[in-house]
């Protein structure tokens, strides 16, 4: 695509140093002071204009993280964070964006370069905003997308259809009785650490409501790539499948994403109730940090469905690439009976990044079923570990789980690790778990080289082999792109 | 000449495998080579490809008048070197059709050509594939995955045919394959001869070159080409087999 090479080139005369996008904090008026305190809290919930019940809940919340630690089981180290230095309100975009792609980061233009991401999209992926404050993605979109008719017709397609789709404070605003009958019911207020935290300060996120019956007409995911928001640091996402619905919901995008905040605790909470099905799907490409490590996002994420009806399902993928540290464990309480949970996860780690990520398939209703394929790839001076929980409850007869856990090391300096755990409190439960770690076969390198491809072509398409039974699972635009963004992040891993 | 190859030693671990040997190849010839096993003709062949791992001590090769020695293994197959392997590698998960594509691709583009256009590279495989008796199925099951030995050689021919090379180095080929397989490659091989292009077939059969019928047959001992002769000589081999080389170049 020339017009995307001009624009590259363009960029790359621009001197590297000269780049700020994305890491300065000028001065705002509608902020609050660094550090956490209930005064900050009630600004959160002030500035969003919450009902009481949500500020309580925050401030129990916050009384209850005042009280615990970080944890420490995960195979991953970084320094100690000072959770008194960071900003936790501020107005979405209060970083300087760049006025063209000219002033974005040339990596990170490369990068969409090699996606194939169009010109005009790129604009939007990158948050430009013109001189002239011309909002980014209505221009950009509708050169790509025509987008003001195809959001409308989005909504109004979804509206039809019953569906909530809308950032959770406006739900908050807008259905505050489904808001409050399902938050927290997943990943409770005392959970985990992070998970706490961002009960106490979370900014935003996703609310979907699918009612009974009801099948979503369109990936969500296809939505909300063009309508991609700044949601800040501490996202909270709630999702609900009424009985006998169904929806597929994608999250996050293959093109790079920086971030001036290090630290990301999210929240996602999955309900299904009989008969429902939900399908997620994550492509996570955070910034890794440089070559040394430094500066990359930490990803501390909580992540959990809750089958909740009979016959219920819940469904996660997720392709990790990015961010220094990641520490993700997407579960599913299979407790309906006859329920099933299925994850199948890609993770990539290459350069300095620390993976430590899995699932847990908690079986309590009868003759639930679970299934996990997770193929870790660790290059450079990574280290990757799979963690894997499986149990079953004293009553959850007939409980059956698959997992399939497969490492790859690129070279010699990277580690992969397998930790699972089983727990079977029942006789009746089966549980199979099959596991390898290899180093990609020198032979195979030779024998793709030998026809023509670069070590590096090479390593991707051994690799993209090796993840096939994984990409398959996601949605097909996504496949695509997400096969890409594995090679890219490959980059660098051999030679 | 296409391939000159000129007093070349290797070692693999330390250990001497090649001692010497030369091997000089036209433009538009067929050369095979015979020899007991363990001989080097394996090794031979992995050299001429790059493979890591084998340690060139002496001597050089020159392709198209060109050291490769420093070329990696793309770099060489870019230029025209193939080798259809003893032993095809199996890539799970990786479809055959589009190892094909992104095999052709990376080497149109280390050439600085544009990519195939879909319809067209279909095309080409279809045409190229139907001709192996190579069935659409097993150009979307992964690469050798499961294959039989004979259709492993035969996918080594098909990624021939496609790749076009300048110089195709056949590993046994004919080893493993049924007597009606045998000759759906050879004539494979036989439709791509042509004036710009050589090859070298290895073989311990006879058999094969009544097929491809060679211009030189090399016999080789012990890490050296002990012997050169016409067609005849292979028959005159499978008469009398490789005794009499191997004490001669003791
Ligand atoms: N990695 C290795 N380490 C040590 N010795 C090796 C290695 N690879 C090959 N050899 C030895 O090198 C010699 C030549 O092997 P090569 O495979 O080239 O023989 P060949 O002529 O192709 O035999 P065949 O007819 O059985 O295919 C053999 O003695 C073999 O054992
Ligand atoms: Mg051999």
């Amino acid at each position: 695509m020339p017009a995307v090479q001009e624009t590259v080139e363009q960029v790359r005369r621009i001197d590297v140093d000269q780049y700020k996008y994305g890491f300065e904090t000028p001065i705002e008026s509608e902020k609050a002071p660094k550090g956490l305190s209930e005064d900050i809290v009630r600004f959160i919930s002030e500035k969003k204009n919450e009902p009481q019940w949500m500020l309580d809940w925050r401030l129990d919340a916050y009384r209850r993280w005042l009280t615990m630690r970080e944890p420490a089981w995960a195979r991953v180290s970084y320094p100690k964070i000072d959770f008194q230095n960071i900003y936790y309100y501020a107005a979405p975009k209060k970083f300087k964006a760049p006025k063209s792609l000219d002033e974005v980061d040339p990596e990170i233009l490369r990068t969409y370069e090699k996606l194939g991401i169009p010109l005009r999209e790129q604009e939007i992926l990158a948050g430009v905003v013109r001189e002239d404050g011309s909002t980014p993605s209505k221009v950009a979109v509708d050169a790509v997308f025509d987008s003001v008719s195809v959001a409308t017709t989005f909504k109004e397609e979804l509206k039809k259809a019953g569906v909530i789709f809308m950032p959770i404070s406006e739900a908050l605003r807008e259905h505050p009785e489904l808001v409050r009958r399902y938050i927290g019911t997943v990943v409770p207020v005392t959970d985990n650490f992070y998970a706490t935290l961002n009960s106490a300060v979370f900014s935003d996120g996703s609310f979907v409501y699918v009612p009974a019956g009801v099948r979503c007409p369109m990936e969500l995911s296809t939505y909300f790539r063009i309508n991609e928001k700044n949601t800040g640091q501490f996202e909270r996402t709630l999702i609900i499948a009424d009985k006998g619905s169904y929806v597929s919901y994608l999250e996050g995008c293959t093109a790079p994403q920086r971030d001036e905040n290090q630290l990301h605790a999210a929240v996602v909470e999955l309900i299904t109730l009989d008969d429902a099905e939900i399908k997620y799907s994550t492509v996570q490409n955070w910034y890794p940090g440089d070559s040394e490590g430094r500066g990359g996002v930490y990803n501390f994420v909580t992540k959990r469905g809750d089958c909740r009806g009979r016959n219920a399902k819940i469904s996660w993928t997720q392709v990790e690439t990015g961010s220094a540290i990641t520490w993700k464990y997407p579960s599913c309480i299979l407790r309906g009976d006859n329920s099933r949970g299925e994850f199948y996860s890609i993770a990539i780690s290459n350069g300095h990044q620390q993976v430590d990520s899995g699932t847990k398939m908690i079986h309590l209703g009868k003759n639930t079923t679970s299934r996990i394929i997770s193929k870790g790839i660790a290059a450079g001076k990574s280290q990757n570990t799979y963690r894997g929980l499986v149990s079953a409850h004293r009553k959850a007869t007939g409980a059956r789980n698959f997992t399939n856990c497969d490492s790859l090391l690129v070279g010699d300096k990277c580690g992969a690790h397998t930790v699972p755990y089983i727990e079977a409190r029942n006789s009746s439960a089966v549980f199979e778990h099959e596991a390898t770690t290899s180093k990609i076969s020198a032979d195979m390198l030779f024998y793709c080289r030998q026809r023509g491809l670069s070590a590096e072509e090479a390593t991707a398409l051994v690799v993209n082999g090796f993840v096939k039974d994984v990409l398959q699972q996601l949605p097909m635009e996504f496949a695509v792109e997400a096969q890409k963004l594995i090679s890219i992040s490959l980059e660098g891993s051999v030679g | 000449m296409l391939l000159e190859i000129k007093n070349l030693h290797v070692e693999i671990d330390g250990k001497k495998i090649l001692n010497g040997l030369d091997l000089a190849i036209e433009q538009g010839k067929v050369h095979a080579i015979m020899g007991p096993n363990g001989s080097g003709k394996s090794t031979l062949a992995y050299v001429l490809a790059g493979k890591e791992d084998y340690a060139v001590t002496e001597g050089d090769i020159l392709f198209n008048g060109e050291s490769v020695l420093d070329l990696d293994p793309d770099e060489r197959a870019a230029r025209g070197l193939f080798l259809a392997f003893q032993y095809p590698i199996e890539i799970p998960g990786v479809a055959t059709m589009t190892f094909l594509r992104t095999a052709l691709n990376a080497q149109r583009k280390a050439r600085g050509e544009g990519e195939l256009s879909t319809p067209d590279f279909l095309k080409r495989v279809r045409e190229a594939a139907g001709k192996l008796e190579i069935n659409q199925d097993m150009l979307r099951r992964a690469v050798n995955v499961g294959f039989s030995g004979g259709e492993k050689k035969r996918n080594e021919i098909l990624q021939m045919a496609m790749l076009e090379p300048r110089l195709a180095v056949l590993d046994e080929t004919d080893s493993g394959l049924d007597i009606d397989a045998l000759k759906i490659v050879s004539e494979g091989v036989n439709r791509l001869r042509s004036p710009e292009r050589a090859f070298i077939v290895i073989t311990h059969y006879q058999r094969l070159l009544d097929y491809i019928v060679p211009d030189v047959v090399h016999v080789l001992s012990r890490g050296r080409i002990v012997k050169t002769g016409g067609k005849e000589l292979a028959l005159e081999l499978e008469a009398s087999g490789y005794a009499q080389y191997q004490s001669e170049a003791a």
